[in-house]
């Protein structure tokens, strides 16, 4: 994107006027974010800025408190759970729609991933009236299973997407070496295919973390989440306990932007074939 | 010969059984995540599909009048044995808490049913007969109108259309005609055009924000493209809530920008940026704006340079090789963007409910008020299909053309 040393002047305006428009929508996005960190350290009660001075109250409140602790507990009850859960039932399914070809797979694929287009209100209204027939409204078992199906489809979107670049002939090898179909699994395709796996289950899990519809439709208040505590905190009452949590959401987040990216550079070493590619490049 | 021939059999059916077990094993490993979403998503979406028009609680709660009454020819009063029903089937209805809910449903339909069933609920063991027909319309004229008879003959059917007529702002007239509702009373139809007005929006302030960032980043050396990756990215993972709130932080009437303003000496009060429709402009642009990017930047980053330079050397002017060759490369991100975006948008909720106003909510949040301030379930299951047809038509269109099972995610 360098500029020629030929350029005219309407050239340069052009230029640099489309990197100051970059710049300002890049600022867009990333300047709300960094308006409430250092507002989370405010040791007023204030949302605004200037800051009355440096304090983690808000903090000793957020991980302190009662309200807030069950929240976080509940999360990561939820999150965990549905991760797990959806982690192997996503794998196996991605897997299996790897091995073979059968007659209506894709529309097999279109239902698995449908979960993610479906706008959240319907799945948490038909689980809503589902639940309330069998008791499982206000239970941790039926807020695991609502995010374990909200979770799947990224697991099987990010196995599938390593299994695509997984030689299938490593399998027939170790099979033909005598090994069992476990074993073939757990020491031949679970290597390969591990970055997807984590990948997958850090979508799932971080989809739960995210979720607050379907936890609004059939979470009582004692399985209230972090989002679910959030909502109800920016509608009732603007505490900057709030902006602690969002602070701590933020941390997470970049956490995990940070193992995706390094599984994402795993997978690609680990797939790319023997002998430099050259010409693949 | 024959023996070769009987070995080729022999090896053409080992191959097909090696095949029917691959298929069979690859059917066993789908089949505990098909069955899971079978159960507790398939089953649930087509239970609350036809809880929209399931009406079986008001037969069920008035059983002999539900009987009686489909013998009224609907001309005139019922006659006295109808009458007769509706007093016992209320006495036990009152008795087992169900006059409530008949009550609220057929109030949908005809306002005005619901105090006149209390009424004569708490009052019916003055109601004494027979003749019970005189008993109840001394008791209250409305049961010596025809409109309420009406009313009860439709409401007491197995299923109803009612709810489903009503999203979509119609009514039944007193001749049993679908008719529309009179303008003071049409929410619905002004609600779903607003949310696909909204949601268009949103589609085309995502392109024009997504376009020259996805064009930049696909374009930059190695380092500032991954600087801007890990900027878009840590904003696509934070959280919807924090992203929604710090919105709010923003744009409120001591936040940054009115205080920027005020201190610049711009503007003398702080101006409504939040809890209208601006603000839902803002916000949910900016949590959808990833999901334009994305898909954007992995096209573009696909487009060799090539063609640009061939046509630019063939004489075309930069922005004519711009328009002619590089847009058109551009298109399958800018439908796979422009589809997740819109799609999306169509069900938001909870960025709209924190920071729009009263006119400025979508069909979602009237499905969650419907179930959590009305407990009108048939209502919230009559927008939950009007927002799964807009949404599933679409993704079942255009679904398999952008292909969103090979979206990058990030």
């Amino acid at each position: 994107m360098a500029l020629p040393a030929h350029a005219t002047s309407g050239e340069k305006v052009f230029y640099y006027g489309y990197r100051v428009i970059v710049a300002i929508i890049f600022f867009y996005l990333i300047f709300p974010l960094l308006t409430i960190i250092p507002l989370s350290f405010n040791s007023g009660e204030l949302l605004s800025y200037p800051m009355q001075g440096f304090s983690f109250r808000w903090y000793e409140d957020f991980f302190g408190s009662g309200r807030w602790g069950l929240a976080i507990k509940n999360s990561l009850i939820i999150g965990l759970s549905s991760m797990v859960l959806a982690t192997i039932l996503g794998t196996a399914a991605a897997v299996g729609i790897n091995r073979a070809d059968f007659p209506g797979k894709q529309i097999i694929v279109a239902l698995l991933i449908s979960p993610m287009m479906i706008p959240l209100v319907i799945t948490a209204l038909s689980l809503y009236l589902f639940f309330g027939k069998f008791g499982l409204n206000n239970t941790y078992a039926g807020l695991i299973l609502a995010h374990t199906i909200l979770g799947m489809p990224f697991v099987l979107i990010t196995v599938s997407a390593t299994l695509q670049s997984f030689d299938y002939n490593l399998m027939r090898a170790g099979a033909s070496l005598g090994a069992s179909p476990l074993r073939v699994f757990f020491k031949i395709v679970f290597p390969n295919i591990a970055p997807g796996i984590f990948s997958g289950a850090l979508f799932a899990f971080a989809t739960s973390l995210d979720e607050v519809v379907v936890v609004m439709f059939i979470a009582g208040p004692s399985h209230r989440t972090i989002p679910r505590q959030m909502f109800s905190g920016i509608r009732e009452n603007l505490s900057p306990t709030l902006l602690a949590a969002a602070t701590v959401l933020i941390v997470f987040a970049g956490m995990l932007m940070l193992t995706l990216e390094l599984l994402r550079k795993r997978n690609e070493k680990y797939n790319s074939p023997p002998g430099g590619g050259g010409a693949a490049k | 010969m024959s023996e070769q021939l009987a070995d080729n059999i022999s090896l053409k059916k080992k191959l097909q059984k090696a095949e029917r077990r691959k298929k069979i094993e690859a059917l066993g490993l789908i089949s505990p995540l098909f069955f899971v979403m079978l159960v507790f998503f398939f089953i649930p979406i087509a239970l609350m599909l036809y809880r929209s028009i399931d009406n079986s609680q008001m037969p069920a709660a008035l059983p002999q009048t539900a009987d009686i009454i489909q013998q009224w020819s609907g001309e005139g009063l019922p006659d006295e044995a109808t009458y007769a029903a509706i007093v016992g089937d209320m006495r036990i209805a009152n008795e087992e808490k169900k006059l409530g809910m008949v009550g609220r449903r057929l109030n949908f339909d005809l306002v005005g049913y619901y105090s006149l069933l209390s009424k004569t609920g708490r009052k019916i063991d003055e109601i004494k007969g027979p003749p019970y027909k005189e008993a109840l319309i001394n008791f209250d004229k409305k049961w010596g109108d025809t409109r309420y008879w009406t009313v009860m003959e439709r409401g007491l059917k197995d299923k109803t259309l009612l709810y489903l007529l009503a999203a979509m702002d119609l009514k039944y007239d007193e001749n049993n005609k679908i008719v529309k509702v009179p303008e003071y009373e049409a929410i619905y139809i002004s609600i779903i055009s607003r949310t696909v007005y909204i949601s268009i929006s949103i589609t085309i302030l995502c392109l024009i924000l997504g376009f020259p960032i996805a064009y930049y980043m696909a374009n930059s050396p190695p380092r500032t493209r991954n600087l801007l990756m890990i900027i878009l990215l840590l904003v696509f993972w934070t959280s919807l809530l924090v992203r929604t709130l710090s919105w709010i932080l923003v744009l409120q009437n001591n936040g940054v920008v009115n205080n920027f303003l005020m201190f610049s000496g711009i503007i003398n009060q702080p101006l409504e940026l939040v809890f209208n429709r601006f603000g839902v402009y803002v916000a949910m642009t900016h949590v959808l704006l990833p999901f334009m990017v994305l898909p954007l930047y992995s096209v573009m980053r696909s487009i060799p340079a090539d063609y640009v330079r061939a046509a630019r050397s063939l004489g075309a002017k930069s922005i004519t090789a711009f328009i002619r060759v590089y847009l058109p490369q551009t298109l399958p991100g800018i439908g796979a963007g422009a589809l997740m975006v819109f799609i999306q948008a169509l069900g938001y909720y909870i960025t709209p409910a924190l920071v729009g106003g009263p006119r400025d909510q979508m069909v979602s949040y009237f499905v969650a008020f419907f179930v959590n301030e009305r407990v009108n379930w048939s209502m919230a299951s009559s927008l939950g299909v009007v927002l799964l047809i807009l949404t599933g038509s679409l993704y079942l269109m255009f679904g398999k053309k952008v292909n969103i099972a090979n979206m990058k995610l990030g």
